[in-house]
């Protein structure tokens, strides 16, 4: 696994080689799948809404990373145009989802997210 | 008889002999062609005198003005108006000769054009033209002359009539007057049928607003809508057949129409629906707006509005915009005869049910009402049986006596707190005030009587004597028919003049009656608003009141003005020609040839041969006068000699079994109201009954709402999914991404 970062991580240093290796950019797409499935797991598995959130931060790089590849794939800088995009939403998502959680905290005294499943329809 | 016979052999010469004449020197087919008159374009001022009046009365209304401004401006600009048709027609008309058609451009108003296609190859025209044009000839000279005439002495009468509402509707009824004139004037000299079409909605609009003049009065308020919606049936009628017009003629323009008319004649191969289909389109606009026999109820309950309207619009000028219609395309009426007959035939039996109704009717605004449907009918027939000239003297004529008799009627109601029940009055022509109201009356009953040598006695009898002197036997019939209704009509005039003008002076107020000492300094009338409060004190000492100074001198002019009208026929007896004869033989209203091939004149054996009189005319004129002087005698014996023989008639009518049915039936307009009522208003009541039935719960219930309730139910379906668990969500979510992405890994493995 760590193999595989450290390839990822090199795909993206040598994002300007034209004639990239098939492997290293399934490697780049394994590792965004990994990541995904991580954030996916601690999401459904955790209640702690601060590591809830952090998972949702997971699955989202991992879908920027996914861009990259797909980027360097067909030779076109919009996909890390788009992950510059991405990033920056995400700064904004980041700052107000932890301001919602600090409210919500303060409310029910605790960070389960089972508090506030009242909120269901009906 | 022998000597009444000899005196009408004057009139046949009049009447009958003059046609060939016309026919040499006008040109082969009747219509002059039209001449371009840019140096006309003052003529336009004719209508937009009008508007300026309107415009300067809209301000008055706005700005609360509390004096008789508005009637003044609008007496002044019709009066300015009449003075240039006047010299339009001096300037136009030379010794003899006749008066070309001229077409005077103002401005263009629609002009629409495309490319043709060829997918389209039927559409043939490919454009639509209708400027802003006069078309000046003859007929519309002599109708402009009447209606601006009238219009302005009208207008004066009314700056005296409607004084009581000085300050409060004044302003407003002579801005509806104002457009009145204007749409009338757009109507009679527009060049084009749209323009005649925005004149004929624009009376129609203030035929409307003025019938509910007095909008407080429910009665007034649905006889204005009842107006308003008969007449839409009729204009929907009028524009199919412009729309017809087009497609078959290619042209709206009446110069550009007659042309393309004439050579449909000509060829008479293409005759297809849509050209057959045009006149009887037409035909239903005219019978709309001329109160003919399917919708004529509006008419009667058009008297409503205050009596200068009924005087001016539904007497004497926007009514005939029918006959005006059918004489301005006669050339597209000739082509097609039976159009003509079924005209001839409605216009008939209109004038004997009308004079039926209104020889049982008390209100003597009612009466003359119906009486002026039923001499609709007269000029209908005269168009149908082919003599445009007797339809067009008779409108003439009939402008003057209907619109002095109504005047007469509005002058009597004024003076007497609105009193128009011929039973509550007697003996007027005695009491202080009523003279000339009184001889003026009389005048009027004696033209519309058509007592012999007066005005309505030639129009009429040239209509009558023309469908006599046709080979047609249904003619022949129709001119039995109309004899009798000339007797009819002769009774009924004499019923009202006898009743309320003659016998001993006895007479009770209206309903509204105000103080006596308002009476005195202010003559406070609030005709038709609601009665004012009538007490005691005040109707003992209410005391009528006669006219002043501006309705006793359009009383008088107007009655000089229906006197004259027969001077023409007089000028014809005489050896000369007769004006309106001339006027009418040099316009597209002229009979072409081949309705004149049967002119009785030339026939020695005709309908009425057994009078033993050789002319057609002469013996119409006898046998005519015969009726109407029969109608008169009887009126005479019934409501001025032996009142209450009238009374033991109806008792007698009444008792008898056999006979009852009549005097009812004729008292309640032989239930042509309920007729429509249970036949079109309450089954259409019932169908919007049934539609807003099926819309709340059909369209409403089922469909949208059902629709709407569909998504819901399937959510309450579904609800317990949602329960709260966030990761119980997530869940979901990624177990439909795994379902998916297996999908699409099996669709991307079949690939392979």
């Amino acid at each position: 696994m760590i193999d595989a970062i450290m390839n990822s991580s090199h795909v993206l240093v040598l994002a300007t080689d034209s004639a990239s290796d098939r492997s290293s950019i399934n490697m780049a797409l394994l590792l965004s799948a990994i990541l995904f499935t991580c954030g996916l797991i601690g999401f459904l598995s955790r209640r702690n809404m601060i590591i809830m959130f952090l998972c949702t931060e997971l699955m989202f790089q991992a879908s920027a990373l996914a861009l990259i590849a797909f980027g360097k794939v067909h030779h076109d800088v919009s996909g890390e145009v788009f992950v510059i995009f991405i990033l920056t939403v995400a700064a904004a998502e980041a700052a107000l989802a932890l301001g919602l959680i600090v409210l919500l905290y303060r409310r029910r005294e605790t960070l389960d997210s089972e508090a506030w499943s009242e909120l269901k329809e009906a | 008889m022998i000597e009444l016979a000899s005196l009408s052999n004057l009139t046949a010469q009049a009447l009958g002999t003059f046609v060939p004449a016309i026919l040499s020197d006008a040109t082969s087919n009747g219509i002059p062609a039209s001449i371009a008159a840019p140096e006309l374009r003052w003529a336009g001022l004719i209508l937009l005198l009008p508007v300026i009046s309107a415009v300067l009365c809209g301000l008055c209304a706005a700005m609360r003005v509390k004096s008789k401004l508005p009637g003044l401006i609008t007496a002044v600009s019709l009066v300015a108006s009449f003075g240039l048709t006047l010299w339009l027609f001096l300037s136009l008309s030379n010794a003899d000769g006749p008066v070309a058609a001229r077409t005077v451009h103002l401005f263009d108003w629609i002009t629409l054009s495309w490319e043709p296609t060829h997918q389209h190859a039927a559409t043939r025209w490919t454009s639509v033209t209708a400027p802003f044009a006069l078309y000046i000839d003859s007929l519309t000279l002599l109708w402009m002359l009447f209606v601006t005439g009238l219009g302005s002495l009208i207008a004066i009468y009314a700056t005296e009539y409607m004084e009581s509402d000085v300050g409060k509707g004044y302003a407003r009824f002579f801005g509806c007057v104002s457009i009145f004139l204007f749409a009338m004037g757009a109507l009679v000299m527009g060049g084009n049928l749209i323009l005649l079409y925005l004149g004929w909605e624009g009376v129609g609009l203030a035929s409307y607003l003025l019938v509910g003049y007095y909008y407080t009065k429910p009665s007034a308020v649905d006889a204005a809508k009842k107006a308003f919606i008969m007449n839409r049936i009729g204009d929907a009628g009028l524009a199919l057949g412009i729309f017809l017009i087009w497609v078959n003629y290619g042209s709206l323009e009446y110069s550009a129409l007659f042309e393309a008319m004439q050579g449909a004649g000509a060829d008479g191969a293409s005759a297809s629906w849509t050209r057959e289909a045009i006149p009887y389109l037409i035909m239903l606009g005219a019978f709309g707006k001329s109160a003919q026999f399917p919708l004529f109820t509006w008419l009667p309950d058009a008297m409503e509005g205050p009596t200068p309207v009924s005087a001016l619009i539904h007497a004497a000028t926007m009514v005939t915009a029918g006959v005006y219609l059918i004489a301005r395309l006669y050339p597209l009426f000739e082509l097609h005869p039976h159009a003509l007959e079924t005209v001839a035939w409605i216009g008939c039996f209109t004038a004997l049910l009308a004079a039926t109704i209104g020889m049982a009717q008390y209100d003597i605004k009612r009466v003359f009402a119906y009486s002026t449907v039923s001499q609709l009918g007269y000029m209908f027939l005269g168009l149908g049986v082919g003599t445009s000239f007797g339809a067009v003297y008779h409108v003439f004529t009939h402008a003057f006596f209907k619109a002095l008799l109504f005047l007469c009627c509005g002058a009597i109601m004024h003076g007497m707190a609105g009193q128009l029940d011929l039973r509550k009055m007697s003996g007027l022509r005695n009491v202080k005030g009523f003279g000339i109201i009184s001889w003026t009356f009389l005048v009027g009953c004696l033209c519309l009587a058509a007592f012999p040598f007066s005005s309505g006695y030639f129009s009429k009898d040239a209509i009558i004597g023309q469908a006599f002197a046709s080979d047609n036997p249904n003619f022949n019939f129709l001119g039995w028919v109309a004899v009798l209704t000339a007797g009819l009509t002769s009774y009924y005039a004499f019923r009202v003049w006898f009743r309320v003008c003659g016998g001993p002076t006895k007479y009770e107020a209206g309903d509204e009656v105000h103080s006596d000492a308002d009476e005195a300094h202010d003559d406070d009338h609030g005709h038709g608003h609601a009665p004012a409060a009538t007490t005691h004190h005040a109707a003992e000492h209410w005391h009528p009141h006669g006219p002043r100074i501006a309705i006793n001198a359009v009383l008088l002019v107007i009655c000089a003005g229906a006197l004259l009208a027969a001077v023409p026929a007089y000028n014809a007896m005489s050896g000369g020609s007769n004006w309106v004869q001339r006027m009418v033989a040099h316009s597209s209203a002229f009979e072409g040839a081949q309705l004149h091939d049967a002119h009785g004149a030339e026939h020695a054996h005709h309908a009425l041969s057994f009078t033993g009189i050789q002319d057609v005319h002469t013996a119409t004129s006898v046998v005519a006068s015969v009726f109407g002087m029969a109608g008169l005698l009887i009126a005479l014996y019934l409501h001025l000699l032996n009142r209450s023989a009238a009374d033991h008639l109806r008792n007698g009518l009444l008792s008898n079994s056999l006979t009852r049915w009549l005097p009812i039936a004729m008292e309640n307009k032989w239930y042509v109201d309920e007729i429509y009522h249970w036949t079109f208003r309450v089954p259409l009541w019932a169908l919007a009954h049934v539609s807003h039935f099926a819309d709340k719960n059909l369209i409403d219930g089922v469909v949208v709402n059902g629709v709407a309730r569909l998504p819901m139910d399937l959510a309450r379906l579904f609800q317990p999914l949602y329960n709260g668990v966030l990761q119980g969500y997530a869940a979901t979510m990624a177990g439909g991404l795994a379902l998916i992405l297996a999908w699409v890994f099996w669709i991307w493995m079949q690939g392979v």
